[in-house]
């Protein structure tokens, strides 16, 4: 109990000397804080410098992909002749192995001139191409071992990006229609090709689809009868020998096979003596079925009559070129994706074949094991599933932080929970792809498979990985990070607003959801910010859970449901991966590695930047602006 | 009276001390006066010195031997006093003495304080706060409360004038409109912000959020206006325009009113209840607490000389 204030007499103040504090004026520079904050400096410096460091790298590699660069040709002293784009150059300090394989006569000159430069050499990466006539994509041309006057850059020399064999580079010699020459030299050849290349294109992406979609859609209802037949067949608990033995029966009849009849009349008798009688509801769905193949073969012979009728037309129009050696490749212009004589362009020119590339590379599926043609699925896959994980970890993270700090009495048990929540945060990544693995496609796919799509088993649907579980996976990956995030927001409510609240004669909820909520709402946001920063760049937990090195068909498509979250998906995290340590061809893969890396890392900013400005847009709604 | 206090018997009330003349030279502390503030800070018992005039009073609120305890200190001690109807009553003390506490107590709003406990009851217009099956939500919504910091809604003016209304369900916009002008009206806003009524109430000054949340708190209509000293924060014209405003509240509401300001008390209160240590020291009407205090501690209080 507080005790009051006694004697009056003891309250007047004594008076006391002022001691002066002592002073650090002049004194040491410790004192002063100078080398603290030249520390503290330096520190911030290292990180910028960590930081820009990085992102200049990943710039300068990935923006210079898909520039034209001039294309050489050498000629070497020994006589070999080569032309190509050239990737790089480097210096070297070539051995004696390497000047062996110069010619006798030329040795001890260039001998003296690698001596005189210190003992080292410089030399260039050609990206020779033409990988199915030389077997290599790439050589080295030491500049020591070019003929004097042997490099010059040739007008007409022309980079062809083909479906198949990686890049061509050579010379337009004739253009041929159905075996006809149409045209022919250099120029009279690439204005042949100029007017037909984009119609062959546009056949080309017709029978593509074609291919994909209408042989798709056919070979979807087909399979969608067999299910529906599948289906009856586990309700009514039909043996399965009588079900061959019907179809047997059928197409021994439209064969007019009558021995065939007979065996399989008596097969089926045999099995309906042992028990099994099928109702009407089942004989309809087995009709149904046939039904549906019979009349979908007649449309498969029509479609394939259509797509060779195409191959044959697409085959008729060649591209001669000539490589540097002096060999021929006939190249069907429908193969040609882009070619370029890049060395006939101008500035411009060049600015027009980088943005094309840039606008393939962002819109188009992969092609070339990975190595070429475009990222769109990856990009796809990526972008949705950070949304969907930042769907499922925002509500998840919010509720259980809204429990975690308003509803949940402090004890031990809570402070348990929270400290179990802070190190989950802290859990390798790849224990959450073998969580995902384990829980999510083998327990709850594999269960969902048994209820909904159990006519298609053994083949799994919803039991393997895939988009919804990927992204399940990652958002409790990222749960920590929301419940901390909100858990903080809620504490920095005043307490002022909630008593407000409460002597107005508000509940407990009424309060969160009509004060608490709103005032906090930025500070989740913030949450949800950080979650998908993380989420969108975790590529070891996708391995285990869905992500794969090609899906070309993307999970949301035009077939119904039109929403397949059980799909595989590609992602430019796993693509980066795939590319850089997965590729056949891995001096072509490399820049490849830079540009995806670039995307990847727009892509995380522009996701940042969209919550950023949603969350901008929220303090303003729900707090005063101006003071 | 020199001796009596400190050592009466609980039981038997004080007598009536004897009017006489009192010294009120400043700097001179009386000691018997202080004498008897140390007897109750060692807890010996004594009884609130109520005025008559109380008694005649209609009260709206009842402190029935209110004691609460923030978990082993003991914050009020066994305070009784009746809160008239259409009055406004000033609690007046020593920092620390337990008015906010007791403020908030009548709104139970100390509930949400881990580790409160409380014996006695109070009671609202006959109604128990107290009781074992009281609805506290309910409860609250009788009353209003305007605490000492201004505390308006991330909202606008209007969403916050409406909040309890809101709460309650009210989804009529008549009804709505009706309440935030009359509301604003009784909180002298409404010719300020007639025109802005839909933006953020944080744009508004510290002396209009106040008032704000005094339109808040009436806005439901409430038995009694609970209020914490409203005016600290603000300046003296403010304060003056929130003293006229809580005048022109009665006899409409019952108003309880806790200041730190003699002048504030004086002024706009009718009844004044002085505590110290938790304890209801003297309670009465304004004119005879100020210029005619029955115990020489409240004197001492309200001259300056202690406190
Ligand atoms: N939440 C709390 N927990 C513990 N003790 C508290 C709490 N709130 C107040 N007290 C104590 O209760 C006593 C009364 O506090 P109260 O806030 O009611 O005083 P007051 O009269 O309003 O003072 P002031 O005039 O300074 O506002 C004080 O001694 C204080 O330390
Ligand atoms: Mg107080």
């Amino acid at each position: 109990m507080t005790q009051l204030a006694p004697a009056p007499s003891t309250l007047t103040p004594q008076p006391r000397p002022r001691q002066p504090r002592p002073s650090h004026q002049g004194g040491t520079l410790l004192a002063a804080g100078e080398p603290m904050v030249w520390l503290l400096a330096a520190g911030l410096g290292m990180a910028i410098a960590m930081i820009s460091g990085l992102v200049a790298l990943v710039v300068w590699n990935g923006a210079a992909t898909f520039w034209p660069v001039p294309v050489v040709e050498v000629r070497t002293l020994d006589g070999s002749i080569h032309l190509g784009e050239v990737v790089r150059s480097d210096t070297y300090r070539p051995d004696e192995v390497v000047l062996q394989s110069i010619p006798e006569g030329d040795r001890e000159a260039v001998r003296a001139a690698i001596e005189g430069e210190g003992g080292l050499a410089s030399r260039r990466l050609l990206r020779t191409a033409n990988f199915d006539l030389s077997g290599t994509h790439f050589t080295w041309v030491d500049d020591f071992s070019i003929a004097p006057g042997g490099e010059s850059n040739p007008e007409w020399a022309v980079v062809v990006e083909r479906l198949e064999w990686g890049r061509f580079v050579g010379v337009p010699l004739r253009g041929e229609q159905g075996g006809a020459v149409v045209a022919e030299g250099e120029e009279a050849t690439w204005t042949w090709y100029e007017d037909h290349h984009a119609e062959a294109r546009r056949l080309w992406r017709e029978r593509r689809e074609l291919k994909s979609d209408e042989m798709g859609a056919l070979n979807r209802r087909i399979e969608e009868a067999r299910l529906d037949l599948r289906r009856a067949e586990l309700r009514e608990q039909a043996p399965p020998e009588w079900v061959t033995a019907w179809t047997d029966l059928s197409r021994a009849r439209a064969v007019h096979d009558e021995s065939g009849i007979e065996a399989s009349r008596s097969r089926l008798a045999a099995i309906e003596a042992a028990g099994f009688r099928p109702n009407e509801r089942f004989l309809e769905a087995i009709e149904g079925y046939e039904a549906i193949e019979r009349s979908t073969e007649g449309e498969f012979a029509a479609l394939r009559g259509r797509i060779e009728d195409l191959d044959a037309q697409l085959a008729a129009e060649v591209m001669v070129l000539g490589t540097v050696d002096g060999q021929e490749q006939a190249i069907p212009l429908a193969e040609i994706v882009r070619a370029v004589p890049q060395n006939r362009l101008s500035w411009f020119g060049r600015l027009g074949v980088y943005l094309d590339r840039w606008m393939e590379f962002l819109l188009d599926d992969p092609r070339e094991s990975n190595s070429e043609g475009g990222v769109y699925p990856a990009i796809f896959g990526t972008v949705a599933m950070t949304l969907i994980m930042t769907i499922a970890v925002v509500p998840f993270g919010v509720l259980a932080a809204l429990y975690l700090r308003e509803y949940a009495k402090a004890g031990p048990l809570i402070s348990a929970v929270r400290i179990a929540v802070n190190n989950l945060a802290g859990v390798p990544s790849i224990v959450f792809g073998v969580f995902g693995l384990g829980f999510f496609c083998y327990v709850v796919g594999a269960s969902i498979d048994q209820l909904l799509f159990s006519a298609s088993l053994p083949n799994p649907t919803y039991g393997k990985g895939g988009l919804l579980w990927a992204s399940l996976t990652l958002a409790l990956l990222t749960l920590p990070v929301v419940i901390v995030a909100t858990e903080e927001a809620l504490a920095a409510v005043p307490r002022s607003m909630r008593e407000g609240s409460y002597a107005c004669g508000a509940s407990k909820w009424q309060t969160i959801h009509r004060i608490v909520l709103p005032r906090a709402l930025p500070g989740i946001m913030t949450g949800a910010i950080l979650a998908m920063a993380r989420g969108a760049g975790e590529v070891a937990p996708l391995m285990l859970v869905g992500a794969v090195k090609l899906a070309p068909e993307l999970p949301i498509d035009g077939t119904l449901p039109f929403v397949h979250p059980e799909r595989s998906f590609m992602h430019l995290g796993f693509h980066i991966y795939d590319l850089g340590f997965q590729s056949q061809n891995s001096e072509a893969a490399k820049p490849m590695v830079f540009t995806t890396t670039l995307l990847l890392i727009t892509l995380v900013a522009m996701l940042n930047l969209m919550a950023i400005w949603i969350r901008a847009r929220l303090r303003r709604r729900f707090a005063g602006s101006q003071f | 009276m020199t001796d009596a206090p400190a050592t009466t018997p609980p039981e038997s009330p004080p007598p009536a001390p004897a009017p006489r003349p009192h010294p009120r030279s400043v700097g001179r502390v009386e000691a018997p006066a202080a004498r008897d503030l140390a007897a109750i800070a060692r807890g010996e018992i004594r009884e609130a010195m109520v005025h008559a005039e109380v008694g005649k009073e209609e009260p709206v609120v009842e402190v029935d031997a209110f004691s609460l305890f923030y978990g082993g200190y003991q914050a009020l001690h066994d305070v009784s006093m009746r809160i008239p109807r259409g009055k406004i009553t000033a609690l007046i003390g020593p920092s620390g003495c337990g008015k906010t506490t007791l403020l908030r107590s009548v709104n139970r709003l100390n509930d949400l304080i881990d580790g409160v406990r409380t014996t006695g009851d109070m009671r609202l217009n006959g109604d128990s706060i107290y009781g074992r099956d009281v609805d506290v939500i309910e409860l609250r919504k009788r009353m209003g409360m305007v605490f000492q910091k201004s505390n308006p809604f991330p909202m606008s003016i209007y969403e916050n004038v409406v909040y309890a209304l809101r709460i309650d369900g009210q989804r009529d916009r008549r009804v709505l409109d009706e309440v935030c002008e009359r509301s604003l009206r009784a909180a002298a806003l409404w010719d300020e912000v007639k025109d802005r009524l839909h933006e953020s109430a944080l744009s508004m000054s510290g002396g209009q959020q106040q008032r704000l949340c005094i339109a808040r708190a009436v806005a439901a209509e409430p038995e009694v206006l609970l209020m914490d000293e409203p005016c600290s924060a603000l300046d003296p014209i403010a304060t003056q325009k929130i003293e006229e405003l809580v005048e022109s509240l009665v006899p409409h509401y019952s108003v309880l009113i806790v200041t730190h300001n003699m002048q504030q008390a004086a002024r706009a209160s009718d009844y004044t209840a002085y505590m110290v240590l938790g304890r209801l020291i003297e309670y009465g009407p304004t004119q005879s607490i100020f210029q005619n205090p029955k115990l020489p501690e409240t004197e001492d209080y309200i001259t300056g000389r202690f406190g």
